[in-house]
């Protein structure tokens, strides 16, 4: 049985459907993460689930019994919230301590809880301080600290990590993940940023307009979007126009106006006939030289329209014959050939068969 | 020796340091000419002696300044000066404490309510200061009168209490309004109910506000003389009507002095006291 079960939530406001339809199961020890851009519900979700707000329609299950009518302080669900809410007349013990307080736990069992978990996000130093005397990124450890001292069946975090600097953002997504493995609590996680919930999820759902698009474990839903909107939230996507030509046998044969035939792996459920687009990601791309022998399914000549150097890659958009632009990495292995290719110079783009995801319309 | 590097070190300095002198005179001029210099007459008049038709005999008789400790040796001399003292202080406390009591929820409801309704709750809790204060305590003796509650303790106080009242929902709404709603609902995500929210989360961020409303009610009623005038019994005059009665009626000067500069020392250790208590403390709105 799942941790969570959510069945056919739903939430209005007025004629905005905020949450339509949405059903999900979490399991325990889960790092879940609710993706999608802002507006989509994610945060309503986990409202509902904390218990601010009530469902107009469907039901929260939390270990199979239902959620409605339970006060949010009766919930076995924390939450960290976006600005963390620390109480500023408190100190960070105090903080800390306040869940414990509230359940009723004996004093001397507090001291030694709080002394545990404050060692557990190295806070031990800062125990008599106020809030306003820690970094965003002190703030948001007692926050973490003080949403898992009282052992919650689910910790739910509203976009965390949203203050904090670059930097500082990915030190918490490293100290996110030890700390889910270490206490092993649920985490729902809610974001819009989507090299976050990669990076930390166990699995994520992503969703727009209220609904779940879809669910999956990262490298699925970024290596199988299931349909554009997926495809274009998460990274850079081609996307590129074709028309199903034949289905073959653990191969499909596509074709795109003014490119010509295109050879991809076997999906099901696909027709001939059918229209859609050919989803490829710039990493999958090749850049190789006119002249260069190489081995790939599918290569195509274009011409070299700009790049954008990044540091670790350069972007090259390059324009195809049929006027579609895609959009290619190249890895700078070595330096001081970071600007190998450059604008006008005719390239070849080449892909293996298995990469790329045809997505109907 | 060199100089320390200022705040607004460099070019600008001097013309800096110039404005913030020309922008801070005009308050200070104010302050010293109708602040402290009839404060510092009123403590070397409570030292001098009467003149004969008001005001203050020569300070100088036959070449000797005409000083005496007289008054105050008259003030700790008479158990009736401390009692009325006293009474003034039960007075402004219960007046104090019941504004406080009436003015939190309703200041907590202005606080939580729509921020269009907002304002307009605030004006009508300063409405009342549109008619004039006389006036105002002059209704009350007809709302009392009928009840038989007039020239009684209560009278005062309640007259005491209206009066004071927005003096007590205006800095509490101030700092109420302030609170941040994400507190209350990560008490409550953490397991707090209704009365401990209120109780770990809004009382204690509220204090500030509590202190300046309580001095704001506390001091202005200590030196009262109106109201107690108008709605109190003979009995229950308090320290401003004994001010005013050695002014206006027993032409005695320096004995009202002497008492002016004794409540006044009394409201500046009480001061000094709420101020250390109700210092915000770190991190507080």
């Amino acid at each position: 049985m799942a941790l969570l079960e959510i069945r056919n939530l739903t939430r209005c406001f007025g004629d905005f459907k905020a949450v339509d339809d949405v059903s999900l199961s979490i399991e325990a020890g889960e790092f879940f993460t609710l993706l999608g851009p802002s507006g989509c519900g994610k945060t309503t979700i986990l409202r509902m689930i904390a218990g601010f707000d009530e469902p107009d329609g469907g039901e929260l299950l939390l270990d199979g019994r239902s959620l409605a009518g339970i006060a949010p302080e009766k919930r076995p669900v924390h939450t960290v919230f976006q600005s963390y809410a620390l109480f500023p007349h408190m100190t960070v013990a105090q903080n800390i301590a306040f869940p414990l307080q509230m359940a009723g736990t004996e004093h001397a069992e507090i001291t030694a809880r709080v002394r545990q978990t404050l060692d557990l996000v190295h806070l031990v130093d800062k125990a008599r301080q106020f809030p306003h005397e820690l970094s965003g990124g002190q703030k948001q450890r007692v926050a973490l600290a003080r949403g898992l001292i009282n052992k919650p069946r689910l910790l739910l975090l509203d976009e965390p990590l949203g203050a904090l600097d670059a930097k500082l953002r990915e030190q918490m997504k490293d100290e996110l993940i030890a700390l889910q493995r270490e206490v092993g609590i649920t985490f729902v996680f809610v974001t819009h940023a989507q090299q976050e919930a990669l990076a930390i999820s166990h699995r994520i759902a992503v969703m727009n307009e209220g609904r779940i698009e879809q669910v999956g474990a990262p490298e699925q839903i970024y290596g199988y979007p299931k349909n554009r909107f997926v495809a274009d939230f998460i990274g850079t996507i081609n996307l590129l126009p074709v028309a199903v030509d034949s289905v073959g046998e653990g191969a499909l044969r596509l074709s795109a106006a003014g490119l010509g035939a295109i050879t991809c792996a076997a999906a099901s459920g696909v027709g001939v006939g059918e229209h859609g687009v050919l989803a490829l990601r710039p990493e999958q791309l090749a850049l190789l030289a006119g002249n260069e022998r190489h081995g790939f399914d599918n290569h195509f000549v274009g011409t070299v329209r700009d790049q954008l150097y990044l540091g670790d890659v350069t972007v090259y958009r390059v324009a195809l014959d049929n006027g579609v632009v895609l959009e290619a990495l190249l890895a700078n292995c070595l330096p001081g050939r970071a600007r190998s290719l450059a604008p006008g110079d005719v390239v070849v783009v080449g892909w293996p068969r298995d990469a790329g995801v045809l997505l109907h319309d | 020796m060199t100089e320390r590097p200022s705040a607004g070190a460099g070019r600008s300095g001097g013309g800096e340091r110039l404005t913030r002198w020309l922008v801070s005179l005009p308050p200070t001029l104010f302050l010293l000419l109708f602040f402290l210099a009839p404060a510092l007459l009123m403590l070397a008049a409570s030292f001098r002696q009467p003149g004969d038709f008001g005001g203050l005999a020569p300070l100088l008789v036959d070449g000797r300044l005409n000083l005496s400790l007289e008054t105050y040796r008259f003030f700790f001399g008479d158990w009736i000066y401390a009692e009325i003292f006293l009474r003034s202080f039960l007075v402004a406390a219960a007046t104090t404490l019941i504004c406080l009591l009436l003015a939190y929820p309703l200041a907590l409801l202005i606080a939580r309510s729509e921020r269009r309704r907002r304002d307009v709750l605030v004006l009508l809790v300063i409405l009342p200061f549109a008619s004039n204060f006389l006036i105002r305590v002059y209704a009350w003796i007809i709302v009392l009168g009928p009840f038989d509650l007039l020239y009684t303790p209560l009278a005062v106080i309640a007259g005491m209490v209206y009066v004071h009242l927005p003096f007590m929902i205006l800095p509490l709404y101030t700092n109420l309004e302030k609170h941040d709603p994400a507190l209350l609902e990560a008490a409550q995500d953490l397991g707090a109910g209704g009365w401990t929210r209120f109780r770990r989360i809004t009382l204690p961020l509220s204090m500030p506000g509590i202190w300046s409303g309580s001095a704001l009610v506390f001091i202005p009623v200590l030196g009262m003389f109106a109201i107690p005038e108008l709605l109190g019994g003979t009995r229950d005059i308090l320290v401003g009507n004994l001010i005013k009665e050695q002014f206006l009626d027993n032409r005695d000067w320096p004995l009202g002095s002497t008492l002016s500069m004794l409540l006044t020392a009394a409201v500046l250790a009480l001061a000094a006291i709420a101020v250390r208590a109700g210092r915000p403390r770190r991190g507080t709105a």
